[in-house]
């Protein structure tokens, strides 16, 4: 399997794991990644706010680069970017009257002929391979969150159940782990208030992390860059506000998949997280 | 030669505003066939009329154009009078000069040219037309109602004291329906069963009326005053002329644990069973799905225990053929389920309940007996959270349209469970309360007011469970969207009236129309509200559109007053605008070649196979021949057929070119 590949700005920056993970267990499953050559931001969370046409201009440029580079299918392992990419992509598709603009500002055609999918889609697709493959099954209780791009809005995205999804947890007992029944899958993390307003980023990600360990999760897997930074990077803020010492790592589906493939932790960043990735000896986790 | 009169109304300023009508008059005479042309102020007043049949008798007209409004509105008043002066109403024909012209030009010379040549197209018509008469059929007086709840009970009672035959057919075991699950009833707080029962009992009773319970309709053939209905009466394993009704068999069956329909799963029932006390007929059925004796070969516990012998592990189902003149469909709805919510567990929570379940924890009969206890544990709820619009008015997830009976009833409820838990909280997540009825603000009021229901608008995003309580996350979109959370210990889910399960499937038997949710279509939304598009079948209740039971006995009563006003003839008339396969002499016989395709296309079923045989009996051909009782005339027969066999009674062929060539 050949796909193209769009890593993003935070898989080259706060989420460097992601990307390394990302890409130890596609090669590891014989997933070869084309890199889409000269790409741009997004848009990210800031250009759709500000102006409409730039926020479809700049995913327009990535598709039109994969496109020139002969890629059907992109990958987009951050949540963000893939719901930038798909919003763009059917914007135009709705409003063709406004593709001669967009074509002028990035001064290359776009057909919207890309595929955009997210890493959940191109695991799911491997399940079978990946559960033949796994050699250390992940034993562990997990909390599987998805957080809020992955599955919203439903029209834009089209994936899995918006309420409940249930995708990972699929993906995570076919590598063995448990996943926790909680409320919790697609509640907010804070998001982008990771930088401004850390104190509701502890609040919101705070309600995630103690339920989840209140259920007995000894992991809190994430499949997007923005919800890990603030349940491992703002655990500190977290601790704080809720007077308590969560240790409970977070980890990435990838990282997850990972391990269970028996790849070296090191490839797939876990000493980069702020969490540590150690557990505890638990009682009651299913072996 | 033909001799035509043409009469030109001016409809007052309608059509003399913009067409010269004087002219027009005069332009046809010229017409070839035309003997007489007048024109008059108002040609469907009295004086016009009486011009109109004078002029046929003076100048012997065989035919007369009217030339005026639309044929909706006045072709029966013209040709009823052209009937009186002695032609065949059906050569009387209207030209539309009104809609077709005046309304829709500008004054001028080439209106006044077009209304001239409308006429010239009628005229011609005319002159091809043959005389025609009304279709007689005759009448079965024995109505059919399919659906025993609130709304069937009301038309079979009504019907059968208009002095009519009704044959009740019911799919469950007793009549009743929904509102023999009901604990009490807005907005008068009346309990349920107590009005029910004796209607039940007086259908059950009535001599007019044969009750055909734990039946379904198989099949319908034929047409208004003349169905044949195929009723499929499942076997109760019982003798039902042996069986008392006393119970034994229901007490000593060893199968106790089956899921309850009748307290919607919150109580358990025997596999030998009546759904509840009051059940008419009082007759038990085994299910046997569930039953011992039928999974495993042994155990007839109840036929060693009934005292008169009744029971018949061996009967089958039995199939009866019924003549009826008239069916009425009253076979109600159902309600969304509480797994259809994602954002409420899927139903994955045991106390997430829907309305009909609360009805039956309400109720004195029910599972534990009007006790208000939560299923999961048994505990009195001091916190309820009622959720208005579960699934209505939300077109991303359950249906656009509104539920209408749910405001009420969520009233009742959260007014019910303060009346039994005086401590206890209730709590109402709304989007508008639409209390439009007689007394029933009057009623929502009292909840909000005497009760202490607390009302927020807004809704309620996610409910999850957590240390045994179910933690409700809503909004109060009158305080700004200000998030709201109850931690309830139970919630109930108005969830949205769907139609009944297998609505569809009926529909197409009776060959009624359906809208895409299920329910059954009426002929008019305002004008013929209980009649379908199939002449002959009624509609009544929820089967229509969620309904309350206040309009459902008034509809039902309507429906009664159609069929009893269609029984009140012998014989029905009806228009022969119908189609026809031409017949002709031996050897031809007709120029249909029994291909029938038509058949397929037409969408009455009224196009029949007939076999022309010699006297020896041997058949010669077979060909299509169509039905007067049944053809709506619609004429999609007459486009399909290859050979232009087929033709539309007073729109042939030879009319409709007539009419095109002369333009």
């Amino acid at each position: 399997m050949r796909i193209g590949y769009y890593p993003g700005c935070s898989l080259l920056g706060s989420s460097r794991e992601f990307d390394e993970s990302a890409r130890a267990v596609l090669k590891a499953l014989g997933v070869e990644l084309v890199e889409v050559p000269d790409w741009n931001c997004c848009g990210a969370s800031s250009a759709h706010i500000l102006n409409h046409e730039l926020s479809i201009a700049l995913p327009a440029r990535i598709l039109a680069l994969a496109e020139q580079a002969g890629i059907s299918e992109i990958l987009a392992p951050c949540a963000a970017c893939s719901n930038r990419l798909l919003s763009a992509q059917q914007e135009l598709e709705k409003h063709p009257e406004l593709l001669p603009g967009i074509e002028k500002a990035i001064g290359m055609p776009y057909k919207g002929s890309v595929k955009i999918v997210n890493i959940l889609e191109v695991l799911d697709r491997l399940k079978v391979l990946i559960s033949v493959l796994t050699t250390a099954p992940f034993r562990k209780k997990v909390a599987s969150y998805y957080g809020c791009l992955l599955v919203r809005p439903p029209r834009v995205v089209n994936f899995d159940r918006p309420e409940d999804p249930q995708s990972m947890d699929l993906l995570l007992k076919a590598v063995g782990a448990t996943p926790v029944e909680w409320p919790f899958k697609t509640e907010c993390c804070g998001a982008a208030f990771s930088v401004t307003r850390t104190d509701i980023v502890a609040k919101l990600s705070g309600k995630l992390v103690q339920d989840a360990v209140k259920r007995g999760a000894d992991a809190i897997v994430v499949a997007c860059p923005m919800c890990h930074s603030n349940l491992d990077l703002r655990r500190a803020e977290i601790n704080e506000y809720l007077q308590k010492e969560y240790a409970v790592p977070a980890m990435f589906i990838t990282q997850v998949v990972g391990l269970a493939l028996g790849l070296d932790p090191k490839a797939l960043g876990l000493h980069r997280h702020l969490v540590p990735v150690a557990f505890a000896e638990t009682a009651g986790v299913q072996s | 030669m033909s001799r035509i009169g043409v009469f030109t109304c001016h409809c007052g300023e309608n059509i003399g505003a913009t067409v010269d009508c004087v002219k027009v008059a005069e332009m046809c005479k010229d017409i070839p066939g035309v003997v007489h042309s007048v024109e008059y102020k108002y040609m469907c007043s009295d004086p016009g009329q009486r011009q109109m049949q004078e002029a046929i008798k003076e100048h012997k007209l065989d035919g007369v154009v009217v030339a005026a409004c639309s044929p909706r509105m006045h072709e029966p008043t013209f040709r009823r009078a052209a009937g009186d002066a002695g032609i065949n109403p059906y050569m009387c024909e209207m030209a539309n000069l009104r809609e077709h012209c005046s309304w829709v030009h500008e004054k001028g010379e080439a209106t006044t040219q077009k209304a001239a040549d409308l006429i010239r197209v009628l005229v011609e018509k005319v002159k091809h037309n043959e005389p025609l008469h009304p279709i007689k059929v005759p009448v079965t007086r024995t109505a059919m109602v399919i659906g025993g709840g609130v709304g069937g009970i009301q038309v079979a009672l009504d019907i059968a004291n208009g002095g009519h035959k009704v044959v009740l057919v019911e799919k469950s075991p007793s009549i009743g329906g929904h509102m023999s699950q009901l604990s009490e009833t807005f907005p008068t707080l009346d309990c349920s069963q107590c009005i029910l029962t004796p209607r039940m009992v007086e259908a059950a009773q009535h001599p007019n009326i044969t009750l055909m319970t734990y039946s379904e309709v198989e099949k319908v053939d034929g047409f208004i005053g003349n169905f044949k209905v195929t009723v499929r009466k499942k076997a109760r394993k019982l003798d039902e002329h042996l069986c008392t009704g006393c119970g034994l068999c229901i007490q000593k069956c060893p199968n106790k644990k089956i899921s309850d329909e009748f307290n919607e799963g919150l109580g358990t029932r025997t596999a030998i069973y009546v759904p509840f006390p009051q059940a008419v007929p009082n007759k038990p059925v085994i299910d046997t799905l569930n039953c011992t004796y039928y999974k495993t070969g042994k155990c007839k516990v109840c036929e060693k225990m009934c005292p008169t012998n009744a029971i018949r592990f061996d009967q089958e189902d039995e199939l009866v053929t019924l003549d009826i003149g008239a069916i009425v469909l009253a076979t109600g709805f159902k309600l969304m389920k509480t797994d259809a919510f994602p954002e409420y567990g899927y139903g994955k929570h045991k106390d997430i309940i829907d309305g009909m379940q609360f009805e039956r924890l309400a109720s004195a009969s029910g599972p534990t007996s009007g006790v208000m206890k939560r299923p999961s544990d048994g505990r009195s709820p001091e916190t309820v959270v009622f959720i208005a619009c579960s699934g209505s008015r939300d077109r991303a997830k359950g249906v656009p349209y509104c539920s209408k009976i749910c405001c009420m009833y969520t009233a009742k409820h959260a007014m019910l469970y303060k009346h039994k838990v005086h401590s206890g909280k209730a709590y109402v997540f709304y989007m508008d309360i639409r209390a439009a009825g007689k007394d029933y603000d009057e009623f929502v009021r009292r909840a909000i007011e005497e009760d202490e229901v607390k009302y927020i608008r807004g809704r309620v995003s996610k409910i999850y469970e957590e240390d045994g309580k179910l933690i409700v996350m809503g909004a109060d979109t009158l305080m700004g969207g200000e998030p709201v959370v109850i931690k309830a210990d139970m919630v109930v889910l108005a969830t949205a009236v769907q139609s009944n399960d297998r609505s569809e499937e009926l529909a197409q038997t009776l060959h009624v129309s359906y809208d895409s949710y299920g329910f059954f279509a009426e002929a008019h939304p305002k004008l013929r509200p209980v009649e379908t598009n199939t002449a002959g079948i009624f509609l009544a209740g929820a089967c229509q559109a969620p309904r309350d039971i206040p309009e459902t006995v008034a509809q039902a009563s309507g429906a009664a007053a159609k069929v009893v006003g269609l029984f009140s003839n012998e014989e029905l008339t009806r228009e022969p605008i119908v189609a026809v396969v031409n017949r002709q002499a031996a050897p031809v016989y007709s120029t249909c070649v029994g291909c029938f395709i038509c058949q397929g296309a037409c969408p009455y079923q009224a196009i029949e196979q007939e076999e022309i045989m010699a006297r020896s009996g041997e058949v010669i051909m077979t060909l299509a021949r169509i039905n007067p009782g049944l053809c709506q005339g619609c004429g999609t027969c007459v486009a399909t057929c290859r050979t232009k066999a087929i033709d539309l009674q007073g729109f042939s062929n030879e009319q409709l070119y007539a009419e095109l060539m002369t333009l």
